[in-house]
């Protein structure tokens, strides 16, 4: 069976799958970067929009990091399960992070389903652009990653390509730490 | 570290455990009410948050070296962006020019605001 080159061959001294997930984290810091920096100087600039943030559930944004930091941890020890070559363990750590990106997702989907209700749409005011925007950007970098996750477990499972299981982890936690930027950015910040 | 090394896995159930101790003073910042905490314990713990899951999740200090410095300048090519934009959005008005919408913005914002909350 041939292999994916990304997974066998080395560049600049370490496997090219690693190198392409790390070249995948530094544009992303790009994409959320700049957008945090524009939500920044315009919540400095527009001290109205504090009345708009006060209607975001501080409590729900709290549930979500706890969800997103747990499977953070399945996902280092699915890592640290495929290095010692055992992939079905590391399978199943992978699921359980996939797992944990669907309740995100879970949660925020009635978090938005409530908060539409009560009028807040992405055209209600500046604040509530950004908060879609980013919070909605996010979102899909979840959903990409749990279905991704899902995938490499069921390679894994077959003990094949646990290379992956590290680049996978290594995406996941990056969307973990943009979450935890803008958790306190649209909910603590009123 | 090179394909062939392996990483040295830390206590991460321990670092998890200091995460969630963090995101605990997060949440307890804004019962406070003190402006300056709530800064702190936001925007301060979120930093250190961000860098233990880096450091120990990610493993990036042990990463070839290329690697943190590639992520360092990207932050820093995002604050230069900061620093190039934030002038023009920041404030409203100058010595020749005047951003008229952002004005109005804040005023009608300013004076609906109290009807929001109440």
């Amino acid at each position: 069976m041939n292999k994916p080159i990304a997974t066998t061959r080395s560049a600049a001294g370490l496997p090219t799958a690693r190198l392409v997930t790390w070249w995948v984290v530094a544009s992303e810091i790009f994409i959320f970067g700049g957008l945090l920096a524009s939500y920044v100087m315009h919540r400095i600039a527009h001290p109205e929009w504090a009345a708009s943030a006060s209607h975001t559930n501080m409590w729900i944004g709290a549930f979500n990091t706890f969800v997103l930091l747990t499977s953070s941890l399945f996902a280092v020890l699915g890592h640290k399960a495929a290095e010692s070559g055992d992939g079905p363990k590391a399978a199943r750590f992978l699921r359980f992070t996939a797992l944990g990106g669907f309740v995100f997702l879970t949660v925020k989907a009635f978090e938005w389903t409530h908060e539409i209700r009560e009028g807040f749409v992405i055209a209600s005011s500046g604040f509530w652009s950004f908060y879609y925007t980013a919070a909605g950007l996010h979102a899909a970098h979840v959903l990409a990653g749990a279905l991704i996750l899902l995938v490499v477990a069921a390679g894994a499972a077959r003990n094949e390509e646990l290379l992956r299981v590290e680049c996978i982890g290594i995406y996941w936690h990056f969307v973990d730490i943009i979450w935890i930027f803008l958790f306190p950015l649209l909910y603590i910040a009123h | 570290m090179s394909s062939d090394e392996h990483v040295h896995h830390p206590n991460y159930v321990r670092i998890w455990a200091v995460l969630l101790v963090l995101l605990v003073v997060s949440v307890l910042g804004p019962l406070t009410g003190i402006r300056w905490l709530v800064l702190i314990t936001a925007f301060g713990v979120a930093m250190v948050k961000a860098y233990l899951v880096a450091k120990n999740f990610m493993h990036v200090t042990i990463e070839r070296r290329f690697i943190p410095y590639l992520l360092v300048v990207c932050l820093v090519l995002v604050l230069v962006l900061f620093v190039g934009v934030a002038p023009d959005v920041m404030k409203h008005r100058g010595l020749n020019w005047e951003n008229y919408s952002a004005r109005q913005a804040v005023e009608a914002g300013m004076q609906s605001a109290p009807a929001k909350r109440e």
